[in-house]
């Protein structure tokens, strides 16, 4: 069973949640997943363009009263 | 993961300016892409150790901004470097300048470069300036 970290991005602007999503990725192990929270808007895009640019994978993506919750797995 | 060359020459010492240089250096850097950022003229002062790094802002936006929850261009080039491993370059002419030492200058900044060896640093690549 994957282990889940959470990081609330949630009040922060662009590039704030992309770049604390890294760091989290960072410290997680492969295989292992990170939901982040952001109330950026860009963010719905952006870190899926980020996520498939770097060959991660986006295990769920949902938009929850303004809030994004985007589940990234650690592929590599 | 396609990557490219990312260079980057900062100039002004504005807020806006400053900020939009340093979301290049740390998207473009933890993107795969290979960045250099060179910092001349008023943006070198900010990079000084102890240095005040609150930028005035050239327009309304930058009033406006200053009062969000932005993350500050100083902490975005620390993650270039750190997440993305970006490289930054302080200007050789304007450390003279400012008769400024490399030890004066903050520990993520890389060894001060003359523009001879940026421009060839910054050859096939995208160039930005702020």
């Amino acid at each position: 069973m994957a282990e889940r970290k959470l990081i609330d991005a949630r009040g922060t602007y662009c590039p704030g949640p992309l770049m604390e999503l890294i760091a989290g990725i960072k410290l997680i192990e492969v295989g292992d997943e990170v939901e982040v929270l952001s109330s950026d808007k860009g963010s719905g895009h952006d870190i899926p363009e980020w996520v498939n640019k770097v060959g991660h994978e986006i295990v769920s993506i949902e938009d929850v009263d303004g809030v994004w919750h985007v589940v990234v797995k650690k592929a590599k | 993961m396609s990557t490219s060359k990312i260079s980057i020459t900062v100039v002004s010492g504005s807020l806006e300016r400053l900020q939009m240089a340093a979301m290049v250096a740390s998207v473009g850097a933890v993107s795969g892409n290979e960045v250099s950022v060179f910092l001349s003229m008023n943006s070198l002062q900010y990079f000084i150790k102890g240095s005040d790094s609150s930028a005035p802002a050239e327009g309304p936006f930058g009033e406006v901004m200053s009062g969000k929850n932005v993350p500050g261009f100083k902490s975005l080039f620390e993650s270039a470097v750190e997440l993305g491993d970006a490289k930054i370059f302080p200007c050789s002419m304007a450390m003279d300048i400012l008769e400024t030492e490399a030890e004066d200058l903050e520990p993520y900044l890389s060894e001060p470069l003359g523009l001879t060896k940026f421009l060839s640093l910054a050859a096939d690549s995208q160039i930005w300036t702020f």
